[in-house]
């Protein structure tokens, strides 16, 4: 049952639904673990939230230098019930990408069980030709607006973040939100070790779920940027085919200055040699929001990446842990019965030199017996702390997969259509040239 | 004549597997625009061999007759000719006809492209250029009946190359050539009748157009074999991808089996393209060099004429002897501009067939192409929305 509240259908991700709730907004839930989560409480179903408008700016950025960055217009809106008429006032407030990436961060650290939606790529990757791979280009920046909106529209319907305070404050409250994020404190916490991307650690015991989930987020990050990577070729190729049709209207044109006869066939058949060599450009700017569904999916495998890294880490400090208690209790043993079972350096000096008194054994027990108790408590709290962890994150990993499996078929179906739009806009266009060539 | 009545005349460019049958061949073949119904003289080449000798190493063709005219002493020839025979041909048909449009031959050399000079696609291509080249001859109602014509289809190989040797000499070949030249260097005429001036006009622009279009073709060509390139690699990264799913196996693997539909149907498209279009606007490509060719010894002609009179009303002596030659010449003036004006017409009747149903083609391949993506896509489509159905019917189950 929990499983099925958690499923995420995805079908409304853009743009509110009109649910039959009033507005009643849950303050900050304290626990990382929340017992009830329930789609209805989705911040997007009582809000809508849009990135409306993009705007280049210019300012000084911290060390004084000129910049030209763009900012972003988030607009709100309270879900009214369904009683028309009213229409609730808009809020809005401008946002730069540097800030999304703030709220990003914040959110991975304080929910590490969470797969975070993923932002629109920093950069233009895996553009074809005619696309510019420069930020500042309207086009790049209109896609990035939209892909702004779609991370707040994903966080916004999800069971757990919607209900972050730092979340709503970054769609409603325009000054001071960095610095109610720096407070938080969620810099300290985030594990420097988690960075160093070519770190292992060897943990003896890992869950084999985990292990075999990190190996898919692997597989689907590779087969996906080979994937893009060729879409673009051939939207290059396909660009290049219409194109060069675009050459006949010219000659044809021109030749049938000369002829009698064929002279209207070839000037018409010309004209719809331009229309087909200008068609590919819509074509393939729809090809272009379909690749960035795609795309969302490869940084989302990143994401589910770093939720089984997080996993690995707790368990490498776990079993970290444990053997230090074990190698402490080990010690107490050996110094409580004066049998040295294992070599060490100090039982070798303390030979050599002579063994302590009496009294100074009995000091290093005490000492070891608060530290064996203090790491008893400890372990048994992180071992709390994993299992938490591991029900938590896979709750969230079985909404994922629907949703990515949904969104993936969706997107593969769009694909689809999309084709069949462009074959019918190619047989009209040849229908028509056919019948001005057999005038010919 | 039985011949006519043999069915395997009416296959007589289908029994060779390697014939390629096009349609717009096949009615270039038995069309006869002046007397359909009498058709009595098919020509095919085919089965390229090689041959490897001590000197060289060179490629003959097989040049298969079937006529009923009473001319020809047999109604069924077999002979064996290399492209040095139809260079032969082509040469004694423009001493013969100097102001007829005398069909052109496929190159000596592909200058541009690495194609080999014995590669199976290079000859292919000549074979079938060369098939074209007999044809046309076949098909015109005056080289038809060329007794060179005639020989090159009948003799044996050793009776070709005595004959070859009676013609007129290198030399006299090489003379008409230079004064060709000369006569060229020396500019246009200036009595130049104007509907001659008018075919220069439209030749040069007709010239222009035709190169321009040879070359647009090829782009197209190549622009959609680099698209066939990449697409063959696009769907295979779907089938790759449903390895590592469940869910959504069936529907990547879908989209990679639509894909590679899609790739073997653009395959088709290039290889139509190949086979109609680009051949034909390169024939007329190289009609067009000939055009300006015979459009220049007609001007020749005229000029020996013009340098006569010039030289008579210079004179004032001989008049006899000169009125005589320049009675000749003005006949033999008379005669040229009325075959070339014949030709013309007919030439250009048949470059506007040529052109509609080589353009017409194209346009059916591009269609037969679009509407074969779309069955694809329609039936993936159709596919989706019915698991999609399926999927929403078990969300009830518990």
């Amino acid at each position: 049952m929990l499983l099925k509240d958690l499923s995420y259908g995805g079908n409304d991700q853009r743009g509110g639904r009109v649910g039959s709730l009033c507005f009643v907004w849950q303050m900050l839930h304290e626990s990382l673990f929340p017992s009830s989560e329930k789609m209805e409480d989705c911040l997007a179903k009582k809000m809508e939230i849009t990135v409306s408008e993009a705007e280049k700016r210019t300012g000084r950025n911290a060390m004084n230098m000129q910049e030209t960055y763009t900012a972003y217009l988030i607009e709100t809106r309270a879900v009214e019930s369904q009683n028309e008429g009213q229409c609730s006032p808009v809020d809005s407030l401008w946002r730069r990408y540097s800030e999304f990436e703030l709220l990003r961060n914040y959110l991975l650290v304080t929910f590490p069980h969470i797969v975070v939606p993923p932002l629109p790529e920093k950069r233009a990757d895996f553009v074809w030709h005619k696309l510019s791979a420069d930020n500042m280009d309207p086009d790049f920046v209109e896609r990035r607006r939209i892909g702004l909106e779609n991370f707040l529209l994903r966080v916004a319907s999800h069971p757990v973040l919607c209900q972050d305070k730092i979340f709503y404050s970054f769609l409603t409250q325009e000054g001071g939100w960095k610095e109610m994020v720096n407070e938080t404190g969620f810099q300290l916490k985030a594990d420097s070790r988690l960075k160093a991307l070519n770190a292992t650690f060897r943990v003896k015991n890992p869950d084999k779920r985990f292990t075999e989930l990190k190996h898919y987020s692997d597989e689907l990050q590779s087969v996906i940027s080979h994937l893009l990577r060729v879409r673009a070729r051939v939207a290059d190729r396909l660009y290049g085919v219409y194109k060069v049709h675009g050459n006949y209207g010219r000659v044809f044109s021109e030749w049938s200055a000369i002829e009698k006869e064929m002279g209207d066939g070839l000037q018409s058949a010309g004209h719809h040699m331009d229309v087909y060599a200008a068609s590919i450009d819509d074509i393939l700017e729809e090809e272009e929001h379909y690749a960035d569904q795609l795309k969302e999916y490869l940084f989302y495998a990143e994401a589910l990446r770093a939720v089984c890294r997080k996993h690995e880490l707790m368990q490498y400090d776990l079993e970290m842990a444990a053997q230090d208690l074990t190698s402490k209790k080990q010690q107490c043993e050996e110094l409580a019965t004066g049998t040295v079972r294992t070599f060490s350096l100090k039982g070798m000096t303390s030979k050599l030199f002579g063994q302590e008194t009496p009294e100074q054994r009995e000091a290093k027990i005490k000492v070891l017996e608060e530290q064996i108790q203090e790491g008893e408590e400890q372990l048994k709290s992180k071992n709390l702390e994993g299992r938490d962890f591991v029900k938590s994150a896979w709750a969230d990993i079985e909404r994922f997969k629907e949703q990515k499996n949904h969104d993936l078929k969706e997107a593969l179906i769009s694909y689809a259509v999309m084709q069949i739009s462009m074959c019918k806009k190619g047989i009209q266009v040849w229908t028509n040239a056919k019948e001005c060539f057999s005038k010919m | 004549m039985s011949c006519l009545q043999d069915t395997s005349l009416a296959e007589a460019n289908s029994f060779s597997p390697s014939m390629p049958i096009s349609p717009s061949s096949m009615i270039n073949q038995y069309k006869f625009e002046d007397e359909p119904e009498l058709k009595d003289l098919f020509v095919t080449v085919d089965d390229p061999e090689s041959h490897i000798t001590a000197i060289e190493t060179f490629i003959t063709y097989r040049v298969v007759t079937k006529t009923s005219r009473g001319e020809f002493d047999s109604c069924e020839y077999e002979v064996r000719r290399r492209y040095q025979d139809f260079l032969w041909l082509k040469s004694k048909l423009e001493e013969a006809h100097p102001t007829l449009i005398i069909p052109p031959l496929p190159e000596k050399f592909v200058m541009k492209g690495m194609v080999e000079r014995f590669s199976d696609e290079f000859i292919e291509t000549r074979r079938k250029a060369l098939h074209k080249f007999l044809n046309r001859i076949a098909d015109h109602p005056t080289l038809t009946f060329n007794e060179d014509f005639k020989i090159f289809l009948t003799a044996q190989a050793w009776e070709l190359s005595s004959h070859k040797k009676q013609g007129p000499g290198l030399l006299s070949r090489m003379g008409q050539t230079v004064r060709a030249v000369a006569s060229s260097v020396r500019g246009g005429v200036k009595n130049r009748p104007e509907m001659f001036a008018e075919m220069n006009e439209y030749m040069e622009t007709f010239s222009h157009k035709i190169n321009i279009l040879d070359k647009i073709a090829h782009r197209i060509y190549k622009e959609e074999r680099e698209y066939f390139n990449e697409m063959k690699e696009y769907g295979p990264i779907h089938t790759l991808w449903s390895a590592s799913e469940e869910d959504i196996a069936d529907s990547l693997k879908g989209v990679a089996s639509c894909i590679d539909k899609c790739c073997k149907a653009t395959e088709k498209r290039m290889a139509g393209l190949s086979e109609n279009l680009l051949p034909i606007i390169h024939e007329y490509v190289l009609y067009s060099e000939i055009l300006m060719g015979v459009l220049k010894r007609r001007d020749q002609i005229q000029s020996e004429l013009d340098s006569k009179v010039d030289a008579l009303a210079n004179k004032k002596t001989d008049k006899d002897l000169f009125s005589e030659e320049i009675g000749k010449l003005e006949d033999k003036v008379e005669c040229a501009n009325n075959a070339l004006k014949a030709d013309w017409d007919r030439w250009k009747q048949n470059m506007q067939y040529d052109m509609r149903s080589a353009f017409t083609n194209v346009a059916d391949n591009n269609l037969r192409y679009y509407e074969e993506c779309l069955a694809t896509w329609e039936s993936f489509l159709a596919s989706q929305t019915v698991d999609h159905h399926g999927e929403e019917d078990s969300e009830d189950r518990p």
